[in-house]
């Protein structure tokens, strides 16, 4: 499969009910990096990686990847911010998307066994139900259910939203490892600590659009935008 | 419809259930009730290999039945409503078997003096005249028509009646049943009466006048009409029934040591 | 007391009759099922314009008073029917056709309501993944298999105690469609309390034994398991 990159975004945005969720967002992404998704609350942070994703559909103009769509659909994955988790065990969860893919039951399990360990769901916590599991640990499953496929590109909404230290570093530290083995990361956060340690570049949103994208240095040593500024500053911004 | 489709399809898988050999045949509750089936169905079996559904219903609706092939034969005891069956072409002959009688049935206490009546039609005259409570099969049925017939005699209409006239519209045992719960009186035949188990504070108070008489005939259904049905059959029971062992069998049947038919079929 | 007695000792009656009750719905609820299901799961994920109406037609339809469609079954199987060349009026066949169409409905709208829940639960997730249309459903109709049985307990209850169908389209013939709700009906008809009780505590205890499971699986649920 041809990389699905660059993807040009041009004009795009997303109706419900007649009003403007997101857009209309200009954007051209290349492969490489982090880019860290910011903004006040109801800002269209999520409508926006949705929309990028395909999960939400286009009201107006188009989203174009450098290989068709299908295929492009099939290298990304999705973290969400309230993680879905099937009425199965553990490991079954993680193996879903294998099995999706047609790839046989012990295979997918013995892949997925090894996910868990990497994320701290091994031995005992592989056969339990995963509706038991806490928040954290289903943060984490997610994060594995997501990472199995190998995706190309990775959307995160909000990973650690409500996760402690401890967990936000564990995951944290997953994702520098996926990043550095070329996986494209695009996550949202409230976290500026997490932004800073992770962005190569960041867009900034602010109802409904892109107001401002820049390389991650630059942005942080000095937002060009006033909204950005006082964001950053911990002001509320409308 | 997808379900009659798919229904049919599990009827055939299911199917392989067939008897050797069997047929259905309408008959009446009276007839059902009176316990004679449980005698003569094992050994109709046994001599024919034959098996015999009956399917329980009032007159009306065996008559319906036939007309309609769903049986193949009908065993019912209402001669009016049997020509009327020949006639529209949907049976090929009218067999006598048996007959037996119908009877009144009362409170012991008897407050309409049923038990002194000369007659059928005087024993209804005097329920009519004491409005006591009354019970009536009203579904159509050859018990039914046979109540209607005797009120007629009597010069009397049941729509004309009041509150104490009830027509149940269900089987004879269904109807004894009422007639036990309001303590009424009702006209019932005799094997039904005998053999009902739920007798309650009523009687036998009235039986003899010969138009109480109640003929029993088979009526094979008419093959032109309808191809399917198993007319050999049909007629290897006809013939069983008009046999001397069948007559053995039928009258020397008895409910607590009383008989209950008497066989009267012409070779 | 007699009725006591019949039960205890397995009077031979009343062993046949509630085998036949039980072979009856049970192919009844199989073949329901196996409609009702996947259709409750198509209902569930797929879109299309006449939806909405379906799924209301779907409830209204449990409330199909079960001796009409007997009637209605009786006029098509027989012989002067459309369907009476098939010669199933008055078999079991035709008990089950009755009792499929009666639970149908009933079926699907639990299941549906419970894969709906569960869709909407799964919804982005699987669309992320590139589930296929088909790949949603077996997943939906797996994962949800606790409700999916507790709509077809449902719908075997339903059945189990039916008479007024069955009665018109099975003729309750001896030792042929007779089955424990007619029998009852039939012995109670001629007075006979005795064999109508002992049938009538069979039925009690499935009808109750139906009822306990659904409730355990409703824990089960409740505590995770499976």
């Amino acid at each position: 499969m041809s990389d699905l990159f660059p993807v040009s975004v041009r004009n795009a945005s997303v109706r419900r009910r007649g009003k403007v969720l997101v857009g209309p967002v200009d954007l051209q992404l290349d492969g490489q990096g982090t880019s860290i998704v910011i903004g006040p609350n109801g800002a269209g942070k999520t409508s926006l990686l949705k929309m990028l994703h395909g999960i939400l559909r286009l009201g107006g103009g188009q989203i174009s990847w450098a290989c068709p769509t299908e295929q492009a659909q099939r290298q990304q994955a999705f973290v969400f911010q309230t993680p879905v988790m099937m009425r199965r065990s553990v490991v079954e969860n993680i193996a879903y998307p294998l099995r999706l893919n047609k790839v046989a039951r012990q295979e997918a399990l013995a892949e997925a066994t090894i996910w868990a360990e990497r994320i701290g769901l091994g031995g005992d916590a592989l056969q339990r139900p995963a509706v038991l599991l806490s928040g954290g640990e289903r943060q984490k499953l997610a994060l594995a259910r997501a990472l199995i496929r190998k995706p190309r590109l990775l959307f995160l909404d909000e990973p650690c939203a409500s996760l402690d230290g401890r967990a936000t570093r564990e995951i944290e530290e997953i994702l520098t490892e996926v990043a550095a083995s070329g996986t494209r990361l695009i996550m949202s956060t409230h976290n500026m600590g997490q932004a800073q340690r992770l962005a190569d570049e960041v867009l900034f949103v602010l109802h409904g659009k892109v107001a401002e994208f820049s390389p991650a240095e630059a942005f942080f040593a000095g937002p060009q935008t006033d909204q950005a500024r006082a964001f950053l500053n911990g002001d509320i911004v409308e | 419809m997808k379900h009659m489709l798919l229904g049919a399809l599990a009827a055939v898988a299911m199917g392989t259930a067939a008897f050797a050999d069997e047929m259905k045949m309408a008959v009446t509750t009276s007839f059902h009730n009176s316990g004679l089936a449980e005698v003569l169905l094992p050994e109709i079996k046994a001599d024919l290999g034959l098996e015999v559904q009956l399917l329980v219903v009032g007159t009306g609706q065996a008559i319906r039945l036939g007309e309609a092939g769903d049986v193949d034969a009908i065993l019912v005891h209402s001669k009016k409503a049997e020509e009327a069956f020949l006639a529209g072409g949907n049976g090929t002959h009218r067999r006598e078997i048996m007959y037996n009688d119908f009877v009144f049935v009362g409170p012991k206490a008897d407050p309409a003096g049923v038990a002194e009546a000369g007659s059928a039609a005087d024993a209804l005259q005097k329920v009519a005249a004491s409005q006591a409570a009354f019970v009536s099969r009203g579904d159509d049925s050859g018990t039914h028509k046979k109540e209607l017939s005797l009120w007629k005699s009597a010069d009397l209409s049941p729509e004309g009646f009041g509150d104490w006239y009830n027509a149940v519209g269900a089987g004879m045992g269904a109807a004894l049943n009422t007639a036990a719960g309001m303590n009424g009186y009702i006209m019932s035949d005799r094997a039904s009466w005998l053999n009902f188990a739920n007798k309650g504070d009523l009687a036998l108070l009235y039986s003899g006048d010969p138009v109480l008489f109640n003929q029993y005939a088979y009526l094979p259904v008419n093959p032109e009409k309808h191809p399917h049905v198993k007319t050999d059959l049909v007629a290897e029971l006809e013939n069983w029934l008009v046999s001397d062992k069948a007559k053995d069998l039928i009258n020397s049947y008895q409910i607590n040591g009383e008989a209950l038919f008497v066989f009267n079929a012409k070779p | 007391m007699q009725a006591a007695w019949l039960l205890v000792t397995l009077d031979a009656d009343l062993v046949e009759i509630t085998l036949r009750s039980l072979r009856v719905t049970l192919s009844a609820l199989a073949v329901a099922c196996l409609i009702a299901l996947p259709l409750a799961a198509l209902l569930a994920v797929r879109r299309f314009r006449m939806r909405r109406a379906t799924i209301a037609v779907l409830n209204a339809l449990m409330g199909l008073p079960p001796v009409v469609v007997g009637l209605v079954v009786y006029v098509m199987l027989s012989r002067a029917g459309p369907f009476g060349v098939l010669g199933l009026l008055f078999t079991p066949t035709a008990m089950i056709i009755a009792q499929v169409i009666i639970i149908v409905p009933l079926v699907a709208s639990i299941a549906h309501q419970s894969l709906r829940d569960l869709w909407s639960d799964y919804h982005d997730l699987l669309i992320s993944l590139n589930a296929t249309q088909f790949q949603r459903i077996c997943t939906l109709l797996w994962d949800g298999r606790r409700a999916l049985l507790t709509a077809a307990l449902a719908g075997f209850g339903r059945a189990i105690g039916e008479v007024g169908a069955i009665m018109i389209v099975g003729g309750n013939i001896d030792h042929a469609t007779r089955v424990l709700t007619t029998a009852i009906a039939l012995e109670t008809g001629k007075g006979d309390f005795a064999m109508a009780l002992g049938l009538g505590f069979v039925l009690i205890a499935l009808a109750v034994a139906v009822n306990l499971s659904i409730h355990w699986l409703g824990k089960t649920e409740s505590e995770g398991r499976w």
